[in-house]
Order: C-alpha cells, then structure tokens, then sequence
C-alpha cells in the first residue's frame, strides 16, 4: 500500500504543516525585525507581556486539560452548567472579571488574606496577578480546543487500549494525549494569543504597571494618549502579527484534529 | 483449560432484548447471525465494556461479572484479547509498539524480542517499524492479531476482523486464526456474517435471531441447507 518504511513518512506528511509553521514564523520575525529597524518599539512591555502569556498558557493548558476531561464525562453532575461556568469568561466583560478577581482574590478576600499570610504579600498588583487575570479569560478558549481534541480520539481505540490490560490513567497518557496534541497545541497558541492582548482584568487585578512596566495592551494606551503614536502603532502592529499567526496555526491545527474521528 | 460461560440479558434501543446463554469450551466458537441481532454486544459484555442488565460472566472459576453478586471485573483486569471489527491500531505507533503495549507486565527487557517473534509469527515481522496507515488491509489485520496475542490470553474475541479483506487473503487469515487457536488452547470467540468463513472456522456455532439463540452445535448441524442469515 505504501513505499518501504522509512521513518521519515511521518514527517514527510506533515511537511505542509512545517512549511506554514516555518512561513507563519518568518512573518511575525520579519515584521517585528522591521519595527525594530524602523526606530523600534520598547521591548520591556512586549517581553512582559510574552512573559505572561507563556506562563499563562502552561496553566491554563493544565487547568484546560483537567476541565475538559471532567466536561466529558457523561455522568457529570449539572454538566450543562459547569460547562456554561467554564465558558463564561468569553461573554462577560472583561472589567466585570477584574471585579470577580477582586472580590474573590483580592486583599479582602479569604483567599486574598490566606495568600498574603504564606507569602507575605497581597496577590494583586503582582506578576502572578496578572498570569491569573490572563489565564481567565483565556480558559474557555483552551477548554474548547482541548474537548474538540478529546473528541476526535475513536473510542475504539480507548477500548482497545482497555482490553490490552491498560488502566484509565495509562489509556489517558499513551494513548488519549498523544491523539489529541493537535487539540490540545491549538489550545496553547489560542490560549496564548489571548493572554497575550488581556487588557481589562489584567488593568483591575495586576494594575497599569508591574515593576514599574506595563504589559504590551496597556502600553498601546499609554502610547496612545502620550502622543506616541508611531510607538502605539508599532507595539499594536507586532502584537497583531503575532495573534494573527497564533490563530492561523491553531485554526489548522484543530482542522486537522477532526478527520482522526472514523 | 478453563471454559467461558456466559449469561447476558440486556434490554436495548432496538425492538427486542438481547437474553443469551453461551459456553464456549476451547476452540473457536463462531456467533452467527442477521445485522443488529446483538453478536458484537455479546463481546462487548465478555470484554467488559457494556454492563448487561442481568448476567454472569465466568471463565472457569474467575467470575469476571455477575450483577447479582455485585461482581464486574474492571476491562483491563480480564485477561482477554479483543479484535475490533475496524481493529483499532494505535495509529500513533509502529506495529511494534501497537503489539508491545499489551506486555506491560512482562520486564521490559523481553518485551522487544517478544513482539518481534509474535510479528514474525504472523508473518509481517518486515512491518515492525511501520505505522498503521502504511498497512494493507491484510498486513493490518495480522499486526491486530500478532497484537491480540501479545497479553498470553486466557479468551480471545474477534469481532468480524475479515470483513473487509477479499477472498484470497479471508482464506489466507482464516486458516492463520485456525493455527493460532490449536497453539492457544483458549476459548476463542468469533463473531462473522459469512457462513463459509464460519465452516471453515468453527469448532461450534451459536446462531442468534433477534437477541436468542435459535441454534448451536457443530457446523454441519447448525449450518445443513442454510444460504442466508438475513430471513
């Protein structure tokens, strides 16, 4: 039916996907090299805010993946409403859940008073603030990508996996994550593309400046109404290339995830 | 050698309920019968992967379920193989660890030269570094047997594993299962559509009509003038 072996098949397959992955990131390099050739935009709140993202997006890939294999479950109580919980994020304004973060974590808070008893100081106005903050509003979009993963391993391999003497968590790890990851990788970008533009929970719970920096959103303001206006465009044009090519590849990415169903 | 006995009943979204009694002795046990007559909802139930109303299911003196009891062996606590009808391969993994992955409890040390030994077995040992989807339909069906048989099982269940092969390779794998049940001295239980296939097969027949069996016994008996399964 095929050619002999070769180990490279595979990744002869996906050579497309590498070539658009290699394009996709040339564009984001050649755009921002361009910025930074034409004057340069100030990198400390870009890097903050990559910073965020990146470890916004490891927790939320966590928190998403735990959620949405509970979402799966049939058997879930209220399953409905947990899911419309989980989602909710995408709807509400983003200063109504700065509010909620406040409220529930903020100094006032018991989860606010306990933080600052074992760490010796408040939650808020901190890098991890604004990690939280990020992470979600991003949630939804992971919990999304992750169940649309999940969905698209064949269940007959589960039960495959079962008879061949593999407990639930051996079936999870071998056999469900691996025939996910497309799932699960377009998750991240999206996770990550949203972290990365958090404006408005991100202002109310981690403040305008961490350190004394602003992240990459709120720096576009700050630009904006200082009258630097090509810096705004700047920071505000690196921002969106990168967006744009995170949503691009994860637009492939979860494509690619729905055929596996047979 | 231990023998399967089964009593399964279990009402179902069709029109009629499935209430079967089976025992399967060493040997292949050929499940006959019309679409939708309840065979692979049977090896569901021996598997453990579909709970049945009412039933017991005992292989010698392991009692693997029996609802009255509160008994239900967990899927991957039995030791059993099973063929799916579209068999399942990891597509993820080259043929070799499709059929290691039933060794977890052998060292891992030997699990390398056994996977090879039951490829070779089978005949497709050339395959071992390969994934699925470079597979012929033929190759796929010997990499899901060297697989099933990788767990040493105590029962093994084919769900119509030929179904979708052409004669010449039907009869090519029909007579491989009948080599491998005589080195296996298990119950293997069989499920088909053709009665050529099963004739050639069975050691006994259980023939099902809308979830009862209406006939078993030797293939000649259970199989003297019939054409069709579809009536």
């Amino acid at each position: 039916m095929s050619k002999e072996g070769s180990r490279f098949d595979a990744l002869l397959a996906e050579r497309g996907e590498i070539a658009r992955f290699a394009i996709t990131l040339t564009i984001v390099a050649g755009v921002v090299g361009y910025v930074q050739h034409n004057g340069g935009v100030t990198w400390a709140p870009l890097s903050l805010s990559l910073r965020v993202a990146g470890v916004s997006t490891l927790l939320t890939l966590v928190v998403g993946v735990a959620l949405a294999v509970l979402l799966q479950w049939r058997k879930m109580p209220a399953r409905d409403l947990f899911d419309a919980l989980t989602s909710v994020p995408l709807v509400l304004p983003p200063t109504v859940l700065g509010y909620y973060l406040i409220v529930s974590l903020g100094p006032e808070s018991t989860v606010g008073r306990a933080w600052e008893a074992v760490f010796g100081s408040p939650l808020i106005f901190t890098f991890k603030a604004a990690v939280i903050a990020a992470s979600i509003g991003s949630l939804p979009l992971v919990v999304r990508s992750v169940r649309v993963g999940l969905e698209s391993v064949e269940p007959n391999l589960i039960s495959a996996a079962r008879t061949l003497g593999a407990g639930p968590l051996r079936v999870f790890v071998t056999v469900v994550l691996p025939l996910a990851a497309p799932g699960l990788v377009a998750g991240a970008m999206l996770g990550f593309a949203r972290s990365l533009g958090d404006y408005g929970a991100t202002m109310m719970f981690a403040g305008a400046r961490i350190d004394g920096t602003p992240t990459g959103s709120i720096a576009v303001m700050d630009f904006l109404y200082g009258n630097h206006e090509a810096e705004a465009r700047e920071m505000g044009l690196v921002m969106t290339v990168v967006g744009v090519g995170m949503l691009y590849l994860a637009n492939r990415l979860t494509r690619r995830t729905l055929p596996n169903r047979g | 050698m231990a023998e399967l006995v089964a009593r399964i009943a279990l009402a179902r979204s069709t029109e009629f309920a499935l209430d079967v009694e089976l025992q399967c002795p060493h040997g292949i046990t050929c499940i006959m019968g019309p679409s939708g007559s309840g065979k692979s909802t049977i090896l569901a139930v021996l598997a453990g992967l579909q709970t049945p109303d009412r039933g017991r299911v005992a292989l010698g003196t392991h009692v693997w379920l029996d609802r009255a009891q509160g008994i239900d062996v967990p899927v991957h606590r039995r030791r059993l193989s099973y063929v799916f009808q579209g068999l399942a391969l990891f597509p993820h993994m080259n043929a070799m660890h499709n059929v290691e992955y039933g060794m977890h409890d052998m060292p891992r040390a030997d699990r390398a030269g056994k996977a090879l030994a039951l490829l070779e077995r089978v005949g497709v040992a050339h395959l071992a570094k390969r994934r699925p989807r470079t597979f012929s339909g033929g190759e796929a069906q010997r990499v899901a047997l060297a697989r099933a048989l990788a767990r040493s099982p105590e029962l093994v269940l084919l769900d119509e594993p030929f179904s979708a092969l052409d004669r010449e390779l039907r009869a090519q794998l029909v007579s491989l299962v009948r080599e491998l049940s005589k080195e296996l001295t298990v119950p293997i239980v069989h499920v088909t559509h053709s009665i050529a296939e099963a004739r050639q097969l069975a050691d006994q027949i259980v023939r099902l009509d809308k979830g009862r069996v209406v006939a078993r016994g030797k293939p000649d008996e259970v199989l003297a003038g019939v054409t069709s399964l579809e009536e």
